[in-house]
């Protein structure tokens, strides 16, 4: 999809504290730790949040149920109430029926109507049977796979965590990709299609799994699109890419930090200070406005 | 540690197979060792890997992994778990499997799949 070198260029890191303003023509602003500002008339917003990973209980964070009330109480304090919430997957743990549980209990306390994708944390063993059960998108064809319409955007929301066999890792597939295709026919070009996964949808470090190989046919779908903008998680981080109409965006875990890609031996669970914690977690505010799209801003929980 | 000492008692050629990667050692395979009797039954996961990545044992022996990273992992045969398919693995988790018949048979873990091993029963 591009070179290593075009990765880089459009690549900012969370960790760097840079602002990422211009790109592609299309200003985005990224607030790290900033505060939201009201959506103009006739737009809307919403939240992202992202790798819960409720019960885990290694140092990183012996308290992944706090950090995620914290991360709800953040969304509770905005100043303009989110149409809606979408969690990006590894919501639990081990795919544990009491991790299920929590999760839930604390998510639903947000009194929000919330879209989820599992992680692969969320289907260990069952292939996601416990986690559709309770987290399943509405009208979702069966795979799990599904999409919805709110305030004039398009949300879709694809699966790239089940089915991995060695080495090639997270993929779509053939049957969710043919459902994408058929999926996107009626939208016009004009309508902003935001796409959510767990695994990135580009190649940022195929070496930790963060890549999905086969996404390149899903945006080859999205190409006569004006505005496609695609929330992932997974990798506990904020890096970001814009490639012609399409934006990527990877997330905050409310729960742990992972390391930058390449920086350490493995991908595992960063631990930080304590009292650094909130500030390398954090929350995603999305506000939409007609004709001049979305505008993303991250938060810390510090 | 443990694929240290079973590379020390191992002849050369089956140290050096070892050094290599998967496919290079199953056509090594096919002369006879003395790897089996001598090899550890034991596959540490350590920083998404398993070690040693290639282990080889004699028929009827009980592999014992066990997961010393704070990220769970699963042991999942790469028939997609047919064979042999562990839990999740939180940290100090263990999972054994008997291997009964002679074979190379591959696995990998379910929610790294990057992470890759081989046990050669012969």
């Amino acid at each position: 999809m591009s070179t290593r070198r075009d990765l880089l260029k459009c690549m900012s890191w969370a960790g760097a504290g840079i602002v990422w303003s211009v790109a592609g023509g299309v200003p985005r602003a990224v607030n790290l730790g900033g505060s939201a500002l009201a959506a103009p008339a006739g737009g809307f917003s919403f939240v992202q949040i992202s790798d819960s990973h409720i019960g885990f209980k290694a140092d990183a964070n012996p308290d992944p149920n706090g950090t995620l009330q914290l991360a709800l109480d953040k969304i509770a304090a905005l100043p303009q109430k989110p149409a809606m919430m979408v969690h990006t997957g590894d919501v639990t743990h081990l795919s544990k029926p009491e991790q299920f549980d929590t999760a839930d209990q604390i998510i639903k306390s947000a009194k929000l109507d919330t879209h989820y994708v599992p992680g692969e944390h969320d289907v260990i063993g069952d292939d996601g049977k416990m986690f559709f059960d309770r987290f399943g998108g509405k009208a979702a064809a069966p795979g799990g796979w599904y999409s919805f319409d709110q305030g004039g955007v398009h949300f879709v929301a694809l699966i790239n965590v089940l089915g991995f066999s060695p080495q090639t890792g997270a993929t779509l597939g053939k049957d969710q990709l043919e459902w994408l295709e058929g999926d996107l026919k009626g939208k016009t070009a004009s309508t902003p299609i935001v796409v959510l996964a767990h695994i990135p949808l580009w190649s940022i470090y195929p070496q930790w799994g963060w890549v999905t190989p086969d996404a390149d046919q899903a945006f080859a779908y999205m190409k006569r699109f004006g505005s496609v903008t695609v929330l992932n998680g997974h990798i506990h981080q904020v890096v970001q890419k814009v490639e012609g109409q399409v934006t990527f965006q990877t997330a905050m875990s409310t729960a742990f930090p992972q390391p930058e890609a390449g920086t350490a031996p493995s991908p595992g669970p960063m631990k930080v200070p304590a009292d650094k914690l909130k500030s390398v977690l954090g929350i995603r505010d999305v506000d939409y406005v007609p004709m001049a799209g979305l505008k993303l801003s991250d938060q810390t929980l510090a | 540690m443990l694929q240290m000492m079973s590379r020390r008692a191992l002849p050369l050629a089956a140290a050096a197979a070892l050094a290599l990667s998967v496919p290079a050692f199953a056509e090594d395979a096919s002369q006879p060792t003395q790897v089996a009797a001598t090899a550890p039954s034991t596959v540490t996961i350590d920083n998404f890997a398993f070690a040693p990545a290639i282990l080889a044992i004699a028929p009827g022996t009980k592999v014992t992994w066990a997961n010393k990273d704070e990220e769970p992992h699963t042991v999942t045969s790469a028939d997609g778990g047919l064979m042999f398919k562990s839990p999740a693995l939180d940290t100090d988790d263990k999972f054994s499997f008997t291997f009964d018949k002679p074979g190379t048979y591959k696995y990998f873990c379910s929610i790294h799949p990057h992470m890759v091993g081989t046990i050669v029963v012969k």
